[in-house]
């Protein structure tokens, strides 16, 4: 049990996806102009994640390994992922149309996210067991969703403060997430197990 | 349209980081040091030189339904080779790039070359496209990488130009990724506005 605690906080605290590892810096920068978007885009994040992970893990043990031909694992997960996304999209559709509508935007954009092809392979590195895989990946999914929403709730009040003009747009988003990254280096402490 | 202008607008105009803002991962997470940096940019130029040509050689044979996975798979396979290669010849440099190798599939400076350009063009022209952007992504990680280095910890490309313990450490570590590049950016677009 300590184990999945600790995979827990530090995967969303300790080494944040985003603020640590910086992975899926794209979504990141991009959409988190609002609260809403941002929490929309964690939710899509978080759902294609587990289940990838549990695919590309699945993969790993019973094709790659089994097969001994464990170079071909980027091509395959790429493709896997690409492809799990465009299901999704069609199942989510037909079965729960509020869902998709609320997710719907951003399922696209999730194919080239490197978070989730991160994960994916960060699992087989990590030598995790499926189930450790599994809580790997929505805790990291959940770490990628509160840096998401901070930001986000950040940017909103920045976009009514005055800025001069080279700082616009994006140097002071970098800039702020820096911030946030310092905050979150505060965590780094913590030790669980 | 010019050979040359082809090559200097994936350096200046369209320079993939300062200007597309795109790639920021491998942008920010490999650029710890010059030398990082610098190994992390010829590497993704390789794999952009390659996927390039090879997609505007294939670009007619493909049904246009199909066209971003057969880039994806062009893409994942060259990544692969080099994957493979860095492993063998440059064992330390691949471990300290660690997963961002890999991770190049997914950077939208790939895809958004051969969907953009390599697509609609010849394989030479879309070489040279290729060597552009490339060289932009280099120069702008290791440009990054070399302040991060020289503020962290006063050095570049490992030598000194002042004492370690002038430093900032923090420059070094994830903070100081976010920081040097947002005020990188400052700097690149004060000097547009002139």
């Amino acid at each position: 049990m300590i184990t999945y605690i600790s995979i827990f906080i530090t995967a969303i605290f300790v080494n944040n996806i985003v603020l640590a590892q910086f992975l899926g810096i794209c979504p990141f920068l991009g959409v988190s102009k609002k609260v809403s978007t941002a929490t929309g885009m964690g939710a899509a994040v978080a759902f294609v994640m587990t289940i990838a992970t549990i695919c590309t893990y699945l993969l790993q043990k019973y094709l790659l390994d089994a097969f001994g031909i464990g170079f071909m694992q980027t091509i395959v997960f790429i493709l896997v992922i690409a492809a799990l996304v465009q299901m999704v999209e069609i199942i989510l559709k037909k079965v729960s149309p509020p869902l998709y509508q609320a997710l719907g935007v951003f399922l696209p954009l999730i194919t080239t996210n490197c978070a989730i092809l991160g994960v994916a392979i960060l699992v087989i590195q990590k030598e995790y067991t499926l189930l450790e895989s599994v809580v790997f990946a929505i805790s990291t999914a959940l770490g990628f969703m509160l840096a998401m929403v901070i930001f986000a709730g950040i940017r909103e009040q920045l976009s009514t403060t005055r800025i001069p003009k080279a700082l616009q747009g994006m140097p002071i988003a970098l800039i702020v997430a820096g911030l946030l990254a310092l905050a979150f280096m505060g965590f780094a402490g913590i030790k669980v197990g | 349209m010019n050979k040359l202008k082809i090559i200097l607008n994936g350096i200046i105009t369209e320079n993939p980081t300062f200007v597309l803002l795109l790639g920021m991962c491998p942008t920010l997470g490999t650029t710890s040091s010059a030398i990082n940096g610098l190994g992390m940019g010829l590497a993704t130029m390789f794999v952009l030189i390659c996927s390039n040509a090879v997609i505007a050689l294939i670009k007619n044979l493909i049904p246009d339904k199909v066209r971003i996975p057969s880039f994806i798979v062009v893409i994942a396979a060259f990544v692969t080779i080099l994957q493979m290669c860095m492993e063998a010849y440059v064992p330390a440099l691949y471990e300290s790039l660690g997963l961002f190798i890999p991770l190049i599939v997914v950077n939208c400076i790939v895809l958004g070359r051969a969907e953009s350009f390599a697509a609609k063009h010849n394989a030479f022209d879309s070489m040279l496209d290729g060597v552009g952007c490339g060289l932009g992504f280099t120069i702008a990680l290791t440009l990054l990488g070399s302040v991060r280095e020289l503020l962290g910890t006063g050095k570049i490309f490992n030598t000194a130009i002042f004492p370690e313990h002038f430093g900032a450490l923090v420059f070094v570590l994830a903070p100081g990724a976010f920081i040097a590049l947002g005020y990188l950016i400052v700097i690149v677009n004060k000097l547009k506005t002139k």
